[in-house]
C-alpha cells in the first residue's frame, strides 16, 4: 500500500483535504482500509495517525476488514419502510443467512444498511455488487440471493 | 429510428438498460436521457414520429416489435401531455428527460448558458439584486433567502472565495438533487458559474453523496466537458462518504477539508469564514439550479408563481407508498392534499393513507385531516412542521407510528456527529423510551416491536447493560414514559448545536400528537351526540 499512496499523492497532492479522495481510492483498490495502513496515510499527509484513525472511523463508508466477495446494501429508510422494507430485511436476513450489518461466516456475501438511494418512490430498495435494484419482493430477492452465491 | 431511453438511476434499477439494449439490437438510434420524473410509467420509452415523441411504458426488453409498429398496450401519446405532466410548472427542470444529459447541443439549444451570459453581462451586484428579487429561497431546507447570502459574500473582503453546492440530499424521500445532476447536469454547472461571477469566486466544491454513483459519474464528465465554456471558474466533485450530517453546510466543509464531518458553531457564518476559512457560498442544487432560469428570463418571471413569501416553483418528491410517485414541479401554494392524492393517486398499496412525512427524517408526520396545508414555508412551520427539501413520504393504514418515532430517534443515534449531549445521548435514551412505550402499549397495537430488542422484563444483566437505569428503579407505566419523551425532545429541541438533534423531536412528537393510539394511549373519544 505504501507503494499505492506514493503514486497516488504523486498525482493529486499531499494537502489534508485529500484525505477522503484518498481514503476512497485505497478502498477502491484493496476493498477496505486497513488499520496497518493507517501510520503510511499519516505520514503521507503529515496528520497524526490519531487523527486519519479519527477520519476513517467518522464515515460508515470507510471498512476496516475485507468486506464479503457480494455486497447488498438494503435501503432501511422510511421512504423503503413504507413500502414494505423492513419485512423484506428480515426475508433477505434469512434467506442470505447474515444478520444486517455483517458479513457471512464464509465471506461470500455481506448485508448492509443504507439509509436512502435516492429511489424512493420504488422501494424497497439495494444496490447489489454496486448495481441499483427497485421494487424488491420475494422474486425479486431470491434472483439476487442466487446472483451472490455465485 | 430514433427513441429514447432513460439512464437515471431509478430507471436502470427498473431495468432501462436492458431495454435500451433491445431496442439497439434492433438497429434502433437510442438515446439516453435523464428521467421525466414519474416512475410508474418506467421503464419509459419514447418513439420519434413527425408527430414529436410518443411515449410507452413501462415497457420490458421483449417489447420491441409492439412499440415500434406502435400497438404496445402502454402507448401513452405524448409524455407531456399526461396529467401528471401537464399539472407542472417546470422551470427548473424543463430539460430533464427530454435531453441527452451530456450533449452541449442539446443543453444549448434548450436555453442553456443563456442565463450565464446575461449575468456576465452585469455588474456583480447587479445579479445579486436579481436573486434578491427572484425571493429565491435555499432549497435545502432552512428556506434563507439565497440573494441576501451571496450579498454577505460578494461583500466580503476579497480573497479566495469558493461556491459549495451542497448534493448530499441524505433526506428518505427526496430524490430531486440527484435527477437534476443526472438528468441535467449543465444546469447545476450554469448556476455555480453565475453564483461565481456574482461574488467574485475562482473555484467550485460539488459535494455528492456516495451513494449516489450515476451523478457522480455524470457532474465528473459534464465539468470535464463545460470546462471552456465557465473558465476561468473551475470545478471538482467529492464524493461524501455515508453521513448523513455531512449535509449540514458546516460539516460538508470540515468534510471536503479532509476532517470528521462534525458541525461548526455559528458564527462564524460560512459566508464569510466558510472553506478553508474563506468567503464561501453554500447552496442547495436545487438553489443553484434555478438560477439560470431567473437571470435568463427575470426575477420576475419566477416570483410570478408561488405563495406568501414562498416564491417561485418546488419540485417536490412524491415518495414512499404512493400510487404515482415522483417529481412534480410546482408553485408554492399547491395543498398537501392534491398532492398526495390527485397527483400521486394515493397509496400505491390501495390501502387508506393514514400519514405523510414532509421534509425527510427531520420533518414532521402529518394525517390526512391536515392536508389542506398549502405548500409554503410559513404555513408548514405554523403547523409544527417543516418543508424542508419537499419530499413527502406516503405511508398507508399498515404503518406503526410508534415504529416510526423510535426509527427517528435510533436514525439520530447511528447519524450523530456526537458533538453535543441532548443529541448523541439524548437520541439513544429515545430509542430507549420507544422500546418501554412499545413494550407497555395494548397488544392489539398495529405492529409488535422487534423482540431481539425489548427490555427484559426480569433485571438480567442485559437490561442492565442495554439500560442506564434497570426497568426495577424507574416508572415505566406509559404515562410516566410519555411524558419522559416529551421532556427529552425538550432538551433536544433546545439543547442541540444543530437541526439534526434540534429537529428529530419533530417526527417523534407530530406522531405522539397525531396518532397518540400507537403508542398505547386510548383512541380519542368521540364526542357523544347530543
Ligand atoms: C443534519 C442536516 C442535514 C442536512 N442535509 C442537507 C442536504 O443533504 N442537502 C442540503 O442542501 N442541505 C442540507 N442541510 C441544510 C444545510 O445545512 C444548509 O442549510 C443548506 O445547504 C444551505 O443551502 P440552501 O440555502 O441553498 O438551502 C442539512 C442540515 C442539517 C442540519
Ligand atoms: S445536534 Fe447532533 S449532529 Fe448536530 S451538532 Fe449536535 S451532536 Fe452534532
Ligand atoms: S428511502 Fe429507500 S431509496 Fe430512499
Amino acid at each position: 500500500m505504501e507503494e499505492f499512496i506514493a503514486a497516488w499523492i504523486a498525482r493529486h497532492g499531499a494537502t489534508r483535504d485529500r484525505l477522503l479522495p484518498l481514503l476512497h481510492a485505497m478502498q477502491e483498490e484493496a476493498g477496505h482500509v486497513d488499520d496497518a495502513w493507517v501510520p503510511g496515510i499519516a505520514r503521507a499527509l503529515n496528520l497524526s495517525r490519531a487523527d486519519v484513525h479519527g477520519v476513517i472511523t467518522f464515515y460508515h463508508d470507510f471498512r476496516r476488514a475485507p468486506p464479503g466477495r457480494h455486497v447488498v446494501k438494503l435501503c432501511r429508510a422510511e421512504s423503503c419502510q413504507a413500502r414494505g422494507g423492513a419485512a423484506i430485511e428480515a426475508s433477505a436476513a434469512r434467506r442470505l443467512g447474515v444478520a444486517m450489518g455483517e458479513t457471512r461466516g464464509d465471506g461470500q456475501v455481506a448485508l448492509e444498511p443504507v439509509y436512502c438511494l435516492g429511489l424512493c418512490a420504488i422501494g424497497p430498495n439495494a444496490l447489489v455488487d454496486g448495481r441499483p435494484v427497485a421494487r424488491i419482493d420475494a422474486d425479486m430477492l431470491e434472483r439476487i440471493a442466487l446472483e451472490v452465491a455465485a | 429510428m430514433r427513441v429514447f431511453v432513460s439512464r437515471d438511476m431509478a430507471s436502470v434499477a427498473l431495468g432501462a438498460d436492458d431495454v435500451a439494449r433491445a431496442f439497439a439490437d434492433a438497429g434502433c438510434d437510442v438515446v439516453r436521457t435523464g428521467s421525466r420524473g414519474l416512475f410508474s410509467i418506467e421503464p419509459l420509452v419514447e418513439v420519434e414520429t413527425d408527430d414529436g415523441r410518443i411515449g410507452f411504458g413501462p415497457v420490458g426488453p421483449g417489447d420491441v416489435a409492439a412499440v415500434l409498429d406502435g400497438t404496445h398496450a402502454t402507448r401513452l401519446g405524448k409524455v407531456e401531455e399526461l396529467a401528471f405532466f401537464a399539472g407542472q410548472q417546470r422551470f427548473t427542470f424543463a430539460r430533464c428527460g427530454v435531453i441527452d444529459p451530456l450533449s452541449l447541443e442539446d443543453y444549448a439549444a434548450l436555453h442553456g448558458w443563456q442565463g450565464l451570459a446575461a449575468a456576465r453581462a452585469q455588474a456583480p451586484q447587479a445579479v445579486v439584486d436579481t436573486v434578491k428579487a427572484s425571493g429565491l429561497r435555499g432549497r435545502g431546507g432552512a428556506g434563507f433567502p439565497t440573494g441576501i447570502k451571496w450579498q454577505t459574500v460578494l461583500d466580503a473582503p476579497a480573497g479566495d472565495k469558493f461556491i459549495v453546492c451542497n448534493a448530499d440530499e441524505g433526506d428518505s424521500g427526496t430524490f430531486a438533487d440527484r435527477m437534476l445532476m443526472e438528468g441535467d447536469p449543465y444546469c447545476l454547472i450554469e448556476g455555480m458559474a453565475i453564483a461565481a461571477h456574482a461574488v467574485g469566486a475562482g473555484h467550485g466544491y460539488i459535494y455528492i453523496r456516495s451513494e449516489y454513483p450515476f451523478a457522480i459519474y455524470t457532474m465528473r464528465l459534464a465539468i470535464e466537458r463545460s470546462a471552456h465554456l465557465v473558465a476561468p471558474f473551475t470545478l471538482e466533485v467529492r464524493e461524501g462518504a455515508g453521513a448523513y450530517v455531512c449535509g449540514e453546510e458546516t460539516a460538508l466543509l470540515d468534510s471536503i477539508e479532509g476532517k470528521r464531518g462534525q458541525v461548526r458553531a455559528k458564527p462564524p457564518l460560512p459566508a464569510l469564514k466558510g472553506l478553508f476559512g474563506q468567503p464561501t457560498v453554500i447552496n442547495n442544487v436545487l438553489s443553484l439550479a434555478a438560477v439560470p432560469f431567473i437571470l435568463a428570463e427575470g426575477a420576475d418571471a419566477y416570483a410570478a408563481v408561488g405563495f406568501g413569501r414562498s416564491r417561485g416553483t418546488m419540485p417536490v418528491q412524491l415518495a414512499g407508498n404512493v400510487r404515482h410517485g415522483g417529481l412534480y414541479e410546482i408553485g408554492f401554494g399547491i395543498t398537501l392534499g392534491e398532492l398526495v392524492n390527485d397527483v400521486g393517486g394515493g397509496t400505491a398499496s390501495g390501502r387508506p393513507v393514514r400519514a405523510v412525512q414532509v421534509g425527510g427524517p427531520l420533518g414532521a408526520y402529518f394525517p390526512p385531516s391536515m392536508f389542506h396545508l398549502p405548500f409554503d414555508y410559513e404555513a408548514f412551520a405554523q403547523a409544527g412542521g417543516l418543508i424542508g427539501h419537499a419530499g413527502i413520504t406516503v405511508f398507508d393504514d399498515s404503518v406503526d407510528m410508534a415504529h416510526m418515532a423510535r426509527f427517528a430517534m435510533e436514525f439520530c443515534a447511528a447519524e450523530s456527529c456526537g458533538k453535543c449531549t441532548p443529541c448523541r445521548i439524548g437520541s439513544t435514551r429515545g430509542v430507549e423510551i420507544m422500546d418501554r412505550i412499545m413494550a407497555q402499549r395494548a397488544p392489539s397495537a398495529a405492529a409488535q416491536p422487534d423482540p431481539g430488542l425489548l427490555p427484559s422484563q426480569e433485571h438480567g444483566s442485559l437490561a442492565k447493560a442495554l439500560y442506564s437505569r434497570a426497568p426495577s428503579r424507574i416508572d415505566t407505566s406509559l404515562d410516566a414514559q410519555t411524558s419522559l419523551l416529551r421532556d427529552l425532545c425538550d432538551t433536544m429541541k433546545y439543547g442541540s448545536l444543530c437541526a439534526l438533534g434540534g429537529f428529530t423531536p419533530y417526527p417523534v412528537l407530530s406522531a405522539l400528537d397525531h396518532f397518540p393510539e400507537d403508542f398505547g394511549a386510548r383512541a380519542p373519544i368521540k364526542e357523544a351526540a347530543e
